[in-house]
């Protein structure tokens, strides 16, 4: 009873979100309109950080590279190959998956605090890569004067910020939609099997390594994606929009929307990203003191927003946090995959 | 070296980088060996450990007149003021659950963020210069060319640090008891040493060798905004390389580094931006297996 109600009142909201999303680029003026639409790239980095993090147990503080990787291949194809969007989607998905794939050996084997720092370290490499890289990516000045983008064969070119923003929202709404849909299947049910007790998995047979293997990649091409939005929002890009502070944001937005729920991690990551532009609008010289200060207070208020991930980050024999209800949790998941 | 038989002519370019690389290695060691400490004994993620050594080259830049006394100072005040902000990070870090990696590495990174932002605000935006003593400002004659003589004098007393620190970690009660904490930290607690007190005598650690390193690395990794930044990945880099099993790993791994991305560049100028990245990937695709069994068991 009190579930039905809870999960009426979720979607309740989540249509009031979608609708106000619709209308708000004729509600608020072409500036803000623009920063919308990068915040829905960045939601969907986050995404993919939640999948990572909180669905696969894996965490993450590089999601910024197969993103970077996305919004370069995305820029290159627009300025010399072709206008159309789903073909830059498919190009910066594919490009983000790729790195993805490439660097699935260095963090499959590892668990915990250890993924947490080679995917760092992934990601400043990558950022450090593209400022060096001159002849492709322009070094540190990065890459300007993308042509707008057509979203399809045939229709106009997205000549304003309100068009471009519809764009990136049908394309999140989407990828979303997709993601939600996957998770629903066996393989995600899998995967959360595997986050919750690998051991017992393994011992029945499932090649969790493949499934994170597979959750990796499909992450990576998600951020590759969003990186593809990021190019057709701001029609230009510098290693600057992804560094290191820009994963730590994205993480901190995935913990506090709950770490394996897809929608948290939508709202939590545009959440710090607006606060975090707001904060940079109104204090420029001290904004990075009040976010540090911000950051260390998320931490202290939400003790719990680390739950569901919690499995694989508690060290062996550690206490849990919550005894009770995660252990009879995670039982359920695995038990719910060998009924 | 498999070029030396090939005769002095032609590794003859290369030496000085070489030489360089020893120098960046081992400022690269004594500051990733504290964030080793931390990972290894603590298993805290510490995004702030950029940060303890940008407070130590900030310091230096700030002290430093090109005196000998002012070194003392510059190394006194550096060292404390990194262990103290060690010490602090450990007092933010106690309220947050052991074993809770992601608000771990969260907090630490605000810390980093705000700590990075008031180094700013102390010392301005710009990359202060750094001034090392007098007598070392010269250069002295290597093989038949030219080199920064503070460096050489670099590469002698970080050798000697790290000969100290391998002393301490091997052969004092402090080391075994931090050792014992990598291997099995709940026996370690259940000996009556408080993990509490473990963590902030090792931050603390982690601190004052970042603290020395940004000291007498100022002239070599100098501060500014990038720093933290830049320490950070390069010790993340040689945990990566290194893993956490003994020092002389993370030796090697730092000295690889230092070679890297001075010698490397050198030698391959157009593949300089993926060396790093290249030298991760083999590393781990190597021996990924062995060093995550060992990592998963520290």
């Amino acid at each position: 009873m009190r579930g039905e109600v809870i999960r009426r009142v979720r979607g309740g909201i989540a249509a009031l979100v979608l609708v106000g999303l619709v209308v708000a680029p004729w509600v608020v003026d072409d500036y803000t309109t623009a920063i919308l639409s990068r915040t829905l790239a960045l939601a969907l980095v986050g995404v993919s950080v939640a999948l990572l993090t909180g669905v696969a147990g894996m965490p993450t503080l590089g999601q910024t590279a197969p993103y970077a990787a996305g919004a370069y291949a995305c820029a290159v194809v627009g300025s010399r190959v072709s206008d159309v969007g789903v073909v830059q989607l498919a190009v910066a998905a594919a490009a983000g998956a790729l790195l993805a794939a490439l660097t699935v050996p260095l963090v499959v084997h590892a668990r915990g605090v250890i993924v947490l720092m080679i995917t760092l370290a992934i990601g400043e490499l990558v950022v450090i890569v593209l400022g060096r890289w001159r002849s492709v990516t322009g070094g540190t000045d990065g890459l300007a004067g993308i042509p707008a983008v057509r979203p399809f064969w045939g229709l106009p070119a997205l000549a304003d910020d309100q068009a471009r923003y519809l764009y990136a929202l049908v394309v999140v709404a989407t990828l979303v939609g997709a993601v939600l849909v996957l998770l629903r299947t066996r393989a995600g049910l899998v995967l959360r099997a595997g986050r919750d007790d690998e051991t017992r998995l393994r011992a029945s047979g499932h090649r969790v390594a493949l499934h994170l293997s597979g959750a990796h990649i499909a992450a990576g091409a998600i951020a590759g994606a969003a990186g593809s939005l990021l190019v057709v929002a701001q029609q230009y890009i510098s290693p600057a929009d992804f560094g290191f502070d820009t994963s730590a944001l994205l993480l901190l937005g995935v913990v506090i929307g709950g770490t394996a729920s897809v929608g948290g991690a939508l709202v939590g990551a545009a959440l710090v990203i607006a606060v975090r532009d707001w904060l940079f609008g109104v204090l420029p010289g001290h904004a990075p003191l009040v976010l540090g200060a911000l950051f260390v207070a998320t931490v202290y208020l939400l003790p719990t927003g680390v739950n569901r991930a919690r499995g694989r980050l508690r060290p062996p024999g550690a206490p849990a946090l919550q005894p009770d209800q995660p252990a009879l949790h995670e039982q359920a998941t695995v038990a719910e995959l060998h009924r | 070296m498999i070029a030396v038989a090939a005769g002095t002519n032609r590794i003859d370019p290369y030496l000085i980088p070489a030489l360089d690389g020893v120098a960046y290695g081992l400022l690269v060691f004594v500051a990733a060996s504290g964030l080793v400490f931390c990972f290894g004994v603590a298993n805290i993620l510490n995004l702030a450990h950029g940060l303890l050594y940008a407070i130590g080259g900030y310091t230096a830049a700030a002290l430093l007149d090109g005196g000998w006394a002012s070194l003392a100072l510059a190394l006194a005040v550096g060292v404390l003021a990194a262990a103290a902000a060690g010490v602090l990070l450990a007092g933010l870090l106690t309220p947050v659950a052991t074993g809770n990696h992601l608000s771990q590495a969260l907090l630490t990174f605000g810390v980093a963020l705000a700590g990075g932002s008031l180094l700013v605000a102390g010392f301005g935006p710009d990359n202060p210069q750094v001034q090392v003593p007098a007598a070392l400002e010269g250069s002295v004659l290597v093989a038949g060319h030219r080199y920064a003589a503070y460096r050489l004098v670099f590469i002698v007393v970080a050798a000697v640090l790290a000969a100290a620190l391998y002393l301490v970690v091997r052969r004092t009660r402090a080391g075994m008891l931090v050792r014992a904490a990598v291997d099995d930290p709940e026996m370690v607690a259940c000996l009556g040493v408080s993990p509490a007190r473990i963590r902030a005598g090792v931050l603390a650690a982690a601190g004052a060798l970042a603290g020395a390193a940004g000291v007498l690395g100022a002239p070599i990794i100098g501060p500014g905004t990038g720093t933290a930044d830049t320490v950070l990945l390069l010790s993340l880099v040689v945990v990566v390389l290194g893993g956490l099993g003994s020092m002389a790993g993370t030796l090697l791994a730092a000295l690889a580094i230092g070679e890297i991305q001075t010698l490397g560049v050198a030698l391959l100028p157009s593949a300089a931006p993926f060396l790093l990245f290249a030298a991760m990937a083999a590393v781990l695709a190597v021996r990924a297996r062995g060093l995550a069994g060992r990592w998963r068991a520290a």
